[in-house]
């Protein structure tokens, strides 16, 4: 694993736990993302992500475990923490009634800065994000993308050493949400600001250097995505079939192959499977209807480890 | 400028400036006090004596410091809302997770309903020729302090509920249940002098009460005779800070909790 190798840790969680009366949102999360890294939290709604975030951004405390943001740890140096953090949250975070300048003027101030060098700071993030010349407008009359930005903005301004993006493109359209992409990578590639950000989406997990899939409250897998995909096997074969149980067995006897029944049809994980696949079709031509075969996603990695499917709709958002 | 003021000042700025932005907001900050005192003044009229007054300008006269009174604490009710407000807009939550200390945030919020209310105090305290209120430069320059001073009570007061309770309805009955009856028995409306033992018992503890009478004193500076029945001006203000000073630490405490 990459974490593993060293360079300044960034985010370090240890033993992350946190229960709502019975149910357990988190029960023991433990990662590391250097500086540098950007980290995805992936996992379905309900699977703890919020949780995590909102006590990653100092805003709710665990019951127990640790989390440090460049070494200081979130429940008894929030204030260190905050300062090097930037947060977007899911939900809007900027005044409707305030113009984009002021949005940013007051999220700066609250941060210790001001005058002239607030000013310059605070040109110079609309200008990045394309907003200059909407600066005098009230934030209520930008489009759904254009807050995107403004809020990238807002949290980018006192320069943050950790960015938390909370499903960053829940509810944009499919432009927008490129747009958005595009933007992170800049931000990376200029100013190495590390990033964590929780996702349903697979495509935004994927552009990332560390996926962390949150399920239940645990993670059940950490890694790169390529790293997290070969642990699946090369290839994945999907096969239709009638009946499942009796087509597994089969073959399991003939051709010594395990398969996972899934949705009324069966999934294999094998290297090298697409040699033998004109043997299953012959060998059980009656029962197989279709077989799909590809290569591992990140949701064959989460069906693998949770033995279900990952079925968060887009753009909905966790509570 | 410090860590704490900076943040603090911030807030307030945006409160006032959010308010001057929302026209129905400042239509309904200055229409309403007018149109009440106007209507319940002139309905009670001059039928209306109470005692320790020289009845030369009636209820109007004696209602006109009452709705002063009643423009803050509206005013507080109100800012607190958009505390509400930035809670469900989610800008607090930005506010929340940046690196303020929590008794700065509350500082900047009871600040802005403190200057809303004043704004229109102000405004209303220009009207106090038509009350027949003989005001004095001295006199409205006290006043304007003591209004402040209670601006910040009340306003304190309201955030302790704010930073509670989630719901608009919830805040609402609180409001009305809490605030409302804290202005009718403060003298504002009715004075202690001839009201039933009870009433003048909880007017008696009740800190608005010493609020509204330091504000009279303070309308009254010229003719102290027409308001000797008060409590004095020293211990109404003396009440009034530490009513503030209560309110706005509790306010405080109730912050760092919600934000844990």
């Amino acid at each position: 694993m990459r974490s593993a190798t060293g360079g300044e840790l960034a985010l370090e969680v240890v033993d992350l736990r946190r229960s709502f009366g019975e149910r357990k949102a988190l029960a023991g999360v433990s990662f590391q993302v250097r500086r540098g890294e950007t980290f995805a939290l992936l996992g379905p709604n309900g699977g703890g992500k919020t949780t995590l975030f909102r006590i990653l951004a100092t805003l709710l405390r665990p019951d127990g475990g640790s989390a440090r943001v460049f070494g200081h740890p979130l429940s008894e140096s929030p204030a260190e923490a905050r300062r090097r953090l930037g947060v977007v949250f899911q939900q809007p975070g900027i005044d409707p009634k305030l113009t984009c300048l002021e949005n940013l003027i007051h999220h700066g101030r609250l941060f210790g800065m001001r005058g002239a060098p607030l000013r310059g700071a605070a040109a110079a993030q609309l200008e990045r994000f394309g907003l200059s010349a909407r600066a005098g407008e009230l934030a209520e009359t930008l489009s759904g993308g254009m807050q995107r930005r403004l809020e990238l903005a807002k949290a980018l301004l006192p320069g943050p050493d950790l960015l938390l993006l909370d499903e960053p493109t829940a509810g944009l359209d499919p432009a927008a949400r490129l747009d958005f992409g595009a933007e992170l990578d800049r931000l990376r590639r200029e100013q190495g600001t590390t990033v964590v950000l929780t996702t349903h989406l697979m495509e935004e997990a994927e552009r990332c250097d560390q996926v962390g899939i949150l399920n239940e409250g645990r993670l059940v897998a950490l890694g790169s995505p390529a790293e997290l995909k070969q642990s699946v096997g090369e290839q994945v074969i999907l096969i239709r079939t009638d009946d499942p149980a009796s087509l597994r067995e089969r073959l399991r006897e003939r051709l010594g192959w395990e398969s996972l029944v899934l949705d009324g049809g069966l999934r294999v994980e094998r290297p090298g499977a697409h040699a033998l696949l004109p043997q299953v079709i012959e060998a059980f031509a009656e029962d197989v209807r279709s077989v799909t075969f590809g290569r591992p996603t990140l949701e064959d990695v989460f069906i693998r480890r949770t033995g279900r499917r990952f079925d968060a709709s887009p753009g909905e958002g966790a509570a | 400028m410090s860590a704490f003021m900076l943040p603090a000042l911030t807030l307030w700025q945006r409160e006032v400036v959010r308010f001057l932005r929302q026209r129905s907001r400042i239509i309904g900050a200055f229409g309403q006090p007018l149109l009440f005192w106007l209507v319940l003044g002139s309905g009670f009229g001059r039928s209306f004596r109470y005692p320790g007054g020289d009845g030369a300008g009636g209820y109007t006269e004696y209602f006109y410091t009452g709705i002063l009174a009643m423009v803050v604490l509206f005013t507080a009710i109100f800012s607190t809302f958009s505390v509400m407000d930035d809670r469900k807009q989610r800008f607090l939550q930005g506010v929340l997770a940046a690196p303020v200390p929590r008794p700065a945030i509350v500082l900047g919020q009871a600040l802005g309903g403190t200057t809303l209310g004043l704004l229109q105090g102000v405004l209303l305290l220009a009207a106090a020729p038509l009350a027949g209120v003989p005001l004095s430069a001295v006199g409205a320059l006290a006043a304007v302090a003591v209004m402040a001073l209670m601006g910040f009570a009340l306003t304190s007061l309201g955030l302790l509920f704010a930073w509670r309770i989630d719901s608009t309805q919830g805040l609402h009955s609180i409001m009305n249940l809490a605030l409302l009856p804290l202005w009718l028995l403060s003298g504002a409306v009715f004075p202690a002098e001839g009201a039933h033992p009870l009433l003048a018992l909880l007017m008696r503890i009740n800190p608005l009460t010493y609020g509204v009478a330091a504000l009279r004193r303070t309308l009254y500076l010229n003719r102290p005779e027409a308001v000797s029945g008060l409590p004095g001006l020293e211990v109404s203000l003396l009440v009034m800070v530490a009513f503030a000073l209560v309110a706005f630490l509790a306010a405080v405490r109730t912050a760092e909790r919600s934000a844990g």
